[in-house]
């Protein structure tokens, strides 16, 4: 059962087209991977699924149900090179705030919390999405059960990810690996049942990087997630994911298992390379010439 | 521990609050009624409250908009309309047979009424503008501003808005007291929003608007929540402003009054209400009392005539550049006024000696 | 013909209006292109050419004091973006343009102050200031220069932005900052020039508006000056032949809203111009779309 698919998602900007009728699907309680080199159209893949941008062609579902849809409309009609052409008659663009409504959090390849907030301020404005009061019931405080409430939940979510300590300090002063961690922790507030994470391990070192695979682990157990994440650490992604997608110049070049991905030549000469050990040096064109007999 | 502190300030808050309002009417029955003391006090209440509102969306929300002297316009025109007895009507809209509008609303529901209309204006234009970059709204809202004054000077609309004459002749209050109850009820009103879940998001709003979105926060509707409701104190100070003057006309709500409130705002610190307040204090003084010196032709020294009329706003604008060149955070930066910082900030300096 | 005849001196008001505009207006799109600043204080520098004008004609003869003028004007210009706009380049955008309506607050106090809060009589510039007879409707001779003379400068601009290396300094900062700070192009040099620019053409364009005015007030800089933005904003901002074209639509139409006896409007016009521009396309004639990358 996919909680998400992605059908012939082409995106185009002006004459570029950084995403090529890419397809995919993740399902439930599974965590995929989406990998590639720098500038391949990950993020932009990302940002159609969340509602950043719509896509020039091609459709998403959210268990089941089609979120996000659109064709080549007014300018884009003569301008369209994407290699798809399947025929998309429906419109829907809605904003981001209406997906994570839905249940699809993301976080940010940057970080992007609010800075003059404390840890605790981060964490409760993201529930705001799920409150009932209105700003007259907000601003004269009838609203206090369900803020109450609200607090206790993030009082318990910043608990279980053991950044209750630090709850009120301002999110800028925090190293850099529990900044990543709270905006984490600020995603699953929303209370998502799809989890997209966007290069969560970059900047860390390995140390890090295997307590951020044991963290994922968990929380995707703990809160029933599924996740979908963009990576360039290779040892989390290979250990970590159920599958992976390769992605080259806005295209997917391969799919599969951890093991079938890290066998595929097209994956290796794009993106992964070879290591020290098993490469033979005799067949590259500038090798060094043997010695002649 | 935490907590105590914070109910501590929060009762010294309200006692001095209670002690202001004493203060004030100690004062009001003994000094002299038309002492600049007064003037200086009610118009700084005004400005206090439509300062706060400016910020509520700049500071608070970070829609960098200049169209509050259009509001304030609407608010105090709604009251004024509303209120001119019948009978004096025929003698205020005398080029315009009596105007149109025959009967009254009592005082209170008139000045709601001018809150509602500027609040109902701010959300038509709204609509079309809340979502263009800093700049371009800037210029907008000032742009719908002029546009309001030129409506409200037309001719052709006289019968309801006298034209580009005065409106005169509505009721108006002497106690200073009454402005401070009015501005501060509104400032506790704005200040319960922003410690609401509602003042968060537009914190969040302000400081990254993509990740407020990506969070669920519908930036169309929060923004126009912000203006709106910015609008709706800002028309009831237009209303406070109608009764301080007396008399009320299109022409001066240029938008010169709006980079008044704006450079308010920056001197007390974008993002603070009590700067807001203290600040707007601080102008009003400034400008109408303290330094009118500046402007008496008879204390000059030497032969050349440096003190003359005009010479304080000079200087006046002259500190204004200097604040916003070296002091960019203004008075209070982004703090709010408590007890416990002035202990702090005591305590920081015993500690360095 | 007698329809044409009896709107043509507004046409003619127009078109001259509407290059006095253009020159105040590339000031803004050549400021807003590179520091993504709206200069509220331009239209200031605007009022200010024609106070010194004035002053200086008191002291010297004519043939001094319009060089002085334009000298002058443009030192103004410089010396506000050296004391006002360079120590914020860093600070967030909010800051600057606060410290552009300072500035701009503080030009009109000063010039309130000096004048005494009276008006000011121009100076009658000869032989452009004559009136002289088109097709049956008397006008000023500055009147029909001003379209041409504007032509000219704005053909002579296009000219040093294309081909000289200090035009295509400017074309690189405008299109990104930092990255031409990182190729050593001379980041204070190339603003420079432009405030330079642009003063000197707001003191040109001073010069054809106060000889058709009876005189200069403090404020008078203000509309003016919002005016040319919306035209830079018409026009595509950062696109000089933008903002000429929006420049002379808003002199046109202002002119003939003025003619058709709507005079309350004519201002209006602009902004709701402008609101229209910012609702259906954003940016302008001819300028670029920005996407921002999330």
């Amino acid at each position: 059962m996919n909680i998400l698919k992605m059908e012939n998602i082409t995106m185009q900007f002006g004459g570029v087209v950084a995403v090529d009728n890419l397809s995919l699907e993740v399902n439930e309680g599974e965590i995929v991977s989406l990998i590639g080199p720098n500038g391949a159209g990950k993020t932009t893949a990302f940002n159609v699924v969340t509602g950043v941008y719509a896509p020039t062609n091609g459709a998403v579902w959210f268990n089941g149900n089609k979120i996000v849809e659109n064709h080549p409309r007014r300018k884009m009609k003569k301008l369209y090179a994407g290699k798809d052409k399947t025929v998309f008659n429906g419109h829907l663009e809605p904003t981001p705030d209406k997906i994570t409504k839905l249940g699809i959090a993301r976080t940010f390849q940057n970080i992007r919390l609010w800075k003059s907030q404390t840890v605790f301020d981060n964490v409760l404005i993201a529930k705001h999405l799920r409150r009932s009061s209105n700003v007259f019931s907000a601003t004269f405080r009838l609203n206090w059960k369900e803020e109450k409430k609200q607090r206790e939940e993030t009082a318990d979510l910043l608990k279980i990810l053991g950044l209750y300590d630090v709850k009120d300090e301002l999110c800028t002063s925090l190293p850099y690996g529990l900044q990543r961690r709270l905006e984490i922790a600020r995603a699953l507030a929303t209370n998502p049942s799809l989890l997209l994470l966007d290069e969560p391990a970059a900047g860390m070192n390995p140390q890090e990087t295997a307590e951020l695979t044991d963290f994922i682990r968990r929380i995707r157990t703990d809160f029933h997630l599924s996740v979908f994440m963009i990576e360039h650490h290779m040892d989390l992604v290979m250990d970590i994911s159920d599958r992976i997608y390769v992605l080259n110049f806005g295209a997917l070049i391969a799919q599969g298992t951890p093991d079938e991905i890290q066998n595929n030549p097209d994956v290796i000469a794009a993106y992964l390379g070879e290591s020290e050990e098993d490469s033979d040096y005799s067949d590259k064109p500038y090798a060094v010439e043997e010695e002649a007999e | 521990m935490e907590n105590i502190n914070k109910k501590k300030d929060l009762i010294i808050g309200f006692g001095l609050i209670a002690l202001l309002f004493i203060v004030l009417t100690v004062l009001e029955h003994t000094i002299r009624p038309t002492s600049i003391l007064f003037t200086v006090l009610k118009k700084g209440a005004i400005y206090a409250l439509v300062a706060v509102s400016m910020n509520l969306l700049n500071g608070f929300t970070g829609l960098f908009s200049l169209g509050q002297a259009g509001f304030m316009l609407l608010g105090a025109y709604t009251y004024a309309i509303f209120t001119i007895p019948v009978e004096a009507r025929a003698q205020v809209y005398q080029y315009f047979d009596g105007g149109i509008i025959q009967f009254t609303l009592p005082v209170i529901i008139a000045m709601i009424l001018a809150g509602l209309v500027a609040a109902f204006f701010a959300y038509l234009i709204g609509l079309p503008v809340l979502h263009l970059k800093s700049d371009y709204l800037a210029i907008a809202t000032l742009g719908f501003a002029e546009i309001l004054r030129a409506i409200f000077q037309w001719d052709k609309l006289g019968v309801i808005t006298n034209g580009s004459n005065l409106l005169r002749k509505y009721p108006v209050f002497k106690s200073t007291t009454f402005y401070f109850a009015v501005s501060g009820v509104c400032i506790a009103l704005i200040v319960l929003l922003i410690n609401s879940t509602y003042g968060r998001a537009f914190k969040a709003i302000r400081d990254d608007e993509v990740a407020a979105e990506a969070m669920g926060i519908n930036l169309a509707h929060h923004k126009r929540l912000a203006f709106t409701i910015s609008s709706f104190f800002a028309g009831i100070s237009g209303a406070l402003l109608a009764m301080f003057q007396t008399t009320i006309q299109a022409s001066q709500f240029k938008s010169a009054m709006t980079y008044e409130i704006l450079l308010i705002v920056v001197i007390g610190g974008i993002g603070s209400v009590t700067g807001s307040c203290i600040s707007s204090f601080l102008f009003i003084a400034c400008s109408e009392w303290w330094l009118r010196f500046l402007d008496n032709a008879n204390l000059n020294f030497t032969s050349i005539q440096i003190l003359r009329p005009g010479f304080r706003k000079v200087v006046f604008s002259i500190v204004i550049m200097c604040i916003v060149l070296f002091y960019q955070k203004g008075i209070m930066g982004d703090k709010e006024f408590s007890i416990s910082g002035i202990s702090g900030f005591f305590k920081k300096i015993r500690n360095k000696k | 013909m007698n329809f044409f005849q009896a709107n043509l001196p507004y046409l003619l008001a127009g078109i001259s209006t509407g290059g006095q505009y253009a020159l105040i207006a590339i000031g803004y799109t050549m400021v807003y292109g590179i520091l993504r600043l709206i200069n509220f204080a331009h239209g200031d520098v605007f009022m200010a050419a024609g106070l010194i004008m004035i002053y200086a004609y008191t002291i010297m003869p004519l043939w001094i004091s319009i060089p002085l003028t334009i000298i002058l004007t443009v030192l103004v210009g410089f010396s506000i973006e050296r004391a006002a706009y360079k120590p914020l380049r860093t600070a967030p955008r909010m800051s600057i343009m606060i410290s552009a309506i300072g500035m701009s607050y503080l030009i009109q106090n000063l010039a309130l102050y000096i004048t005494g809060g009276l008006l000011k009589n121009y100076p009658k510039i000869p032989w452009i200031s004559d009136s002289i007879t088109i097709f049956g409707a008397i006008t000023k001779r500055v009147t029909v220069i001003t379209p041409f003379l504007t032509i000219i400068l704005v053909v002579a601009l296009v000219l040093l932005i294309k081909y000289t290396k200090i035009g295509m300094a400017m074309r690189a900062v405008s299109k990104d900052f930092e990255t031409a700070q990182l190729m050593g192009i001379k980041i204070d040099s190339v603003i420079s020039m432009t405030f330079i620019i642009g003063s000197f053409l707001a003191a040109v364009g001073s010069i054809l508006f106060f000889s058709n005015y009876p005189g200069v007030t403090p404020t008078v800089g203000g509309m003016p000056g919002l005016k040319a933005f919306v035209a830079a904003v018409f026009g595509g901002i950062g696109s000089i032949p933008g903002a000429v074209i929006g420049a002379f639509l808003i002199g046109i139409c202002e002119n003939i809203i003025k003619g058709l006896g709507w005079t309350t409007f004519s201002d209006a016009f602009t902004f709701v111009l402008l609101i229209c521009v910012l609702m259906f396309m954003p940016t302008g004639l001819f300028g670029e779309k920005q996407t921002d990358k999330v």
